[in-house]
């Protein structure tokens, strides 16, 4: 009964106006992609039926309900195209992941076993590429993979290849772009996780006759999973609906599912494929979201 | 001695300097070829500023960049608002009614994927029949960026001293006074970082923004991105160095005055 809970009633009231804010530009929003998902493609502006008014109060409303279909979700399951990118977005956002975990885990160690005041600037230096624009970043590698462009010429030089290798619109491009532009997401919960370790753990590891790579089995690495998981998680579930990298770095004979979604919108301007797409990603993506939601929790409200 | 099993190991160093010289690399060469004379973008033909000046009589070019720095600002100054409120309702509401719901529908911004966030807002634009221009890209990036917000200044009221808002009331502040004379100064830093990371993340979107903008309001993102779905251009480099030189601008100013307003010497962590 203290000050505490005095406190409590006005923060409550600070949130009405944020809570507003999101549901009605983030929930109700979803509503609609939902709605027109179930809506016939239709050549008009915007294009597609039934289109529902609100003015027409609520006969117009079962009117609209009674016109729903489910055609374009039959679609999605029975063209190809579809089911493919799906897969294809499963396989890159997992093998990406992997590749991230790969990489990300020794630079986040590195970090966290620096002195104390250089591991600020290490933090400072993985973060700052994550504030220069996530675009440009990509253009960057464009630049550098392109056919006359600096790997080529260096591996040419160093004549490790004989002829200049093609790097642009493949998978391996658009790997790197990945593993480039979320290397920090993996970093920086992996490190806040390493950071915070008890090292006198590895300390009585040792006394008992662990060698460093049993303890760091056995001790470093079952206790940073929260962090793995964390990673993870901030890496897989926008991997999976990524359109700029495949989109700038890819080729064009597989697609991923953000990129039929773009195409069906804005190319077919089929808005109820896309919008069945996206309840299809949703859907998909919505155990994990869980997952993340609740380790996100756990970390910002301190797991009470 | 924590030395004796906590130590930096070669292979430690190596994997970090790797780490660190990948996320650098590809920005250093792009800046330094915006700087190339040649038209070829990949033929080194001496240092000039050509391509800046080009730039700056690329009225299409200027335009989107206008209409971008205003679209960041505004975004950025409201989801700051909003995300400040938003990080406080949750670190000192204790329980209410909706909470999960709530930082639910925070948290999941912040990795749902751009395409479904500029599909769903887009279609509600359509069924309000709004004009769609400069306030739907707004309120589109004002949605995605107060949810950083909200974890920046939430993780920082989170690890706040509580005892100094409490003891601010027992000397008879009531509690809004006793937020805007106690809390608000402390979590100062972080809220200059959230705006800070609200402007970068607007500047940079190219997805959300295609979605909701309408014929004839490209944003710098959009434009930039079209051109370079055409190849490489050296134009582009110069207006990229150009970002990139806005937003370092942006961190160390914003980093000098966190360190100015925190007496306590804690810095804001960035994110």
């Amino acid at each position: 009964m203290s000050a505490r809970r005095i406190f409590a009633r006005p923060a409550r009231f600070a949130a009405i106006a944020p809570y507003l804010w999101m549901v009605l530009f983030f929930l109700v929003p979803f509503g609609f992609v939902l709605k027109i998902s179930l809506s016939q493609t239709a050549i008009a502006q915007p294009p597609y039926t039934p289109v529902f008014d609100l003015a027409e109060g609520w006969q117009a409303f079962t009117a609209a309900l009674s016109q729903l279909s489910f055609e374009n979700f039959k679609l999605l399951i029975s063209d190809n195209l579809y089911i493919l990118s799906y897969l294809r977005s499963l396989v890159v956002a997992v093998t990406s992941t992997l590749i991230l975990l790969l990489i990300g885990y020794p630079i986040a160690y590195g970090m966290a076993r620096l002195p104390q005041r250089w591991q600020g600037v290490a933090m400072t230096l993985v973060i700052v590429p994550f504030w220069t624009s996530f675009l440009i970043r990509i253009y960057a590698w464009i630049n550098i993979l392109q056919h006359d462009g600096l790997l080529n010429k260096i591996l040419l030089t160093l004549h490790i290849v004989p002829a200049p290798v093609v790097w642009l619109s493949t998978d391996s491009a658009m790997y790197l772009g990945i593993v480039y532009s979320y290397l920090p997401f993996m970093i920086l919960p992996l490190y806040a996780t390493l950071a915070k370790m008890d090292t006198s753990l590895l300390e009585a590891a040792n006394d008992l006759g662990a060698s460093p790579r049993e303890a760091f089995w056995l001790v470093t690495f079952p206790l940073s999973l929260p962090g793995v998981g964390a990673g993870a998680l901030l890496c897989f579930i926008p991997i999976v609906g990524e359109f700029v990298i495949p989109d700038l770095l890819a080729g064009s004979d597989s697609l991923m599912i953000g990129q039929t979604l773009w195409l069906e919108f804005f190319t077919n301007k089929d808005w109820p494929v896309a919008s069945a797409a996206a309840v299809a990603l949703l859907v998909l993506l919505v155990p994990p979201l869980l997952l993340y939601d609740r380790l996100q929790r756990r970390q910002l409200e301190g797991g009470r | 001695m924590a030395s004796r099993v906590v130590r930096i190991t070669r292979f430690n160093m190596t994997s970090l300097a790797l780490g660190l010289a990948f996320l650098y690399l590809p920005i250093v060469i792009l800046v330094i070829y915006s700087f190339n004379a040649s038209r070829l973008v990949t033929v080194w033909g001496g240092w000039s500023l050509r391509w800046y000046h080009e730039f700056f009589n690329d009225r299409a070019m200027l335009e989107a960049a206008w209409m971008s720095l205003r679209v960041a600002a505004v975004s950025a100054t409201l989801a700051t608002l909003l995300g400040t409120l938003a990080a406080v309702g949750l670190a000192r509401g204790e329980r209410f009614r909706g909470r999960a719901l709530f930082s639910g529908m925070l948290y999941s911004p912040l990795v749902i994927p751009e395409v479904i966030s500029g599909l769903s807002l887009l279609l509600l634009f359509v069924a309000l029949n709004a004009e769609r221009g400069f306030w739907t890209v707004t309120i589109a990036h004002t949605t995605l960026t107060m949810c950083f917000v909200t974890v920046v200044v939430q993780s920082r009221l989170t690890s706040l001293d509580r005892s100094l808002e409490e003891a601010a009331m027992d000397l008879g502040c009531d509690p809004v006074r006793a937020f805007l004379l106690v809390t608000l100064p402390l979590i100062l830093p972080a809220i200059a970082a959230g705006w800070m990371l609200a402007f970068t993340l607007s500047l940079d979107d190219v997805v959300i923004a295609s979605f909701t903008t309408g014929p004839g309001s490209a944003t710098l993102p959009i434009r930039i991105y079209s051109e370079v779905r055409l190849g490489v251009k050296p134009e582009i480099n110069a207006i990229c160095t150009l970002v990139i030189a806005l937003i370092a601008v942006v961190i160390v100013v914003a980093s000098f005055a966190s360190k100015l307003s925190s007496s306590q010497g804690e810095s804001a962590a960035p994110l």
